[in-house]
């Protein structure tokens, strides 16, 4: 399948995937810090592991970002 | 005219905009806006309100200023070491424009106090540095029906979005905080000073967008960037029916402090 991963054409040969196979084969860093998107609708966690990716797809990872350095503090 | 000469001379950039104008520049005097954290976000956008000469200025923080803070926190200077942050912000903002009158707020905003706090405002500007705060300025402003300005920062990047009645909530994107143990802050933490400085210059430009009333809002959009590649993108967002606090069935109805991760690279 093809599908747009942050605006970016991404190919897999895999026909379906649920969201946590997709971040497992994205690599994101901390799965816990994104949300998903899927074509304009955000998909809380919960969903993650029902919810199926399937060709033509338009995904956006949104992250969590409080603060950066000195400890928690921007 | 309500403007003495040397405000018409202060201010006359913004009045030759065809978009401000006289009228837009009164706007701005009257406004209100708070200033939630006078940190790496809150001090340009406190600096470019003062100097736009927004009326009223809040500023809540229960910090003092560290030497560690003057990498990115463009209003505190090296002599202010020790000093209160906002009072610090609150002697720059009064150097910098005489017009502005300056709230200061030495606390942390909790479930207790942030209604009565933003119940003055106009806008409200979410430069805090922590989850805990970022979901209580959220459920309070969705509440009392106030907008306010998103932001958030990690090492090279910054993402920020404006709520105002009736748009996309924070909770609409980001349900809960992440779990315990899981925000970068500690292992991964790092700002490029600067793009804490490109970020809170954009929350203000929200604020003085919203207060004369032109131009499109950062609503039901979060805007993204990385100062690596210089990339920016704006995603668009819709409301979410399942939102625990705006959507069809609200199960949040009041509001909650959230326990703060433990996180200091000092230790």
């Amino acid at each position: 399948m093809v599908i747009m991963v942050n605006g970016q054409k991404t190919e897999f040969k895999e026909e379906v995937l649920k969201i946590p196979e997709l971040l497992e084969k994205i690599k994101i860093d901390s799965p816990d810090m994104v949300t998903v998107e899927v074509n304009g609708e955000i998909i809380y966690k919960a969903s993650y592991p029902t919810f199926v990716i399937k060709d033509g797809d338009s995904i956006e990872f949104l992250y969590f970002m409080g603060g950066g350095a000195n400890g928690d503090r921007i | 005219m309500r403007f003495t000469e040397s405000q018409i001379e202060r201010y006359s950039r913004h009045i030759i905009l065809k978009q401000v104008g006289v009228k837009g520049q009164e706007k701005i005097l009257d406004a209100k806006v708070l200033i939630i954290g006078a940190g790496g976000l809150g001090s340009p956008a406190a600096l470019y309100l003062a100097a736009a000469g927004v009326g009223q200025i809040g500023i809540v923080d229960q910090d003092v200023v560290e030497i560690s803070n003057l990498q990115r926190q463009v209003i505190h200077f090296t002599p202010d070491i020790g000093k209160k942050k906002v009072e610090s912000a609150r002697e720059k903002i009064n150097q910098i424009n005489p017009d502005v009158k300056v709230t200061t707020y030495f606390d942390r905003v909790n479930a207790e106090n942030i209604l009565q706090i933003i119940n003055d405002y106009d806008f409200i500007i979410d430069g805090t540095d922590n989850f805990s705060a970022k979901f209580l300025i959220n459920d309070a402003c969705v509440f009392a029906k106030k907008p306010f300005s998103h932001g958030g920062i990690l090492r090279f990047q910054g993402q920020t979005l404006t709520f105002t009645p009736d748009s996309t909530c924070y909770r609409c994107i980001f349900d809960q905080p992440p779990p315990k143990g899981s925000v970068p802050t500690c292992s991964q933490a790092g700002i490029l000073g600067a793009v804490a400085g490109i970020l809170g210059t954009i929350q203000a430009s929200e604020a003085l967008k919203y207060i004369v009333g032109i131009g499109e809002l950062l609503t039901n959009k979060l805007l993204t960037f990385d100062a690596l590649n210089m990339e920016f993108r704006t995603i668009n967002l819709k409301r979410n029916s399942n939102c625990p606090i705006c959507g069809v069935n609200p199960v949040i109805t009041k509001l909650q402090d959230y326990e703060q991760p433990v996180c200091d690279l000092k230790r």
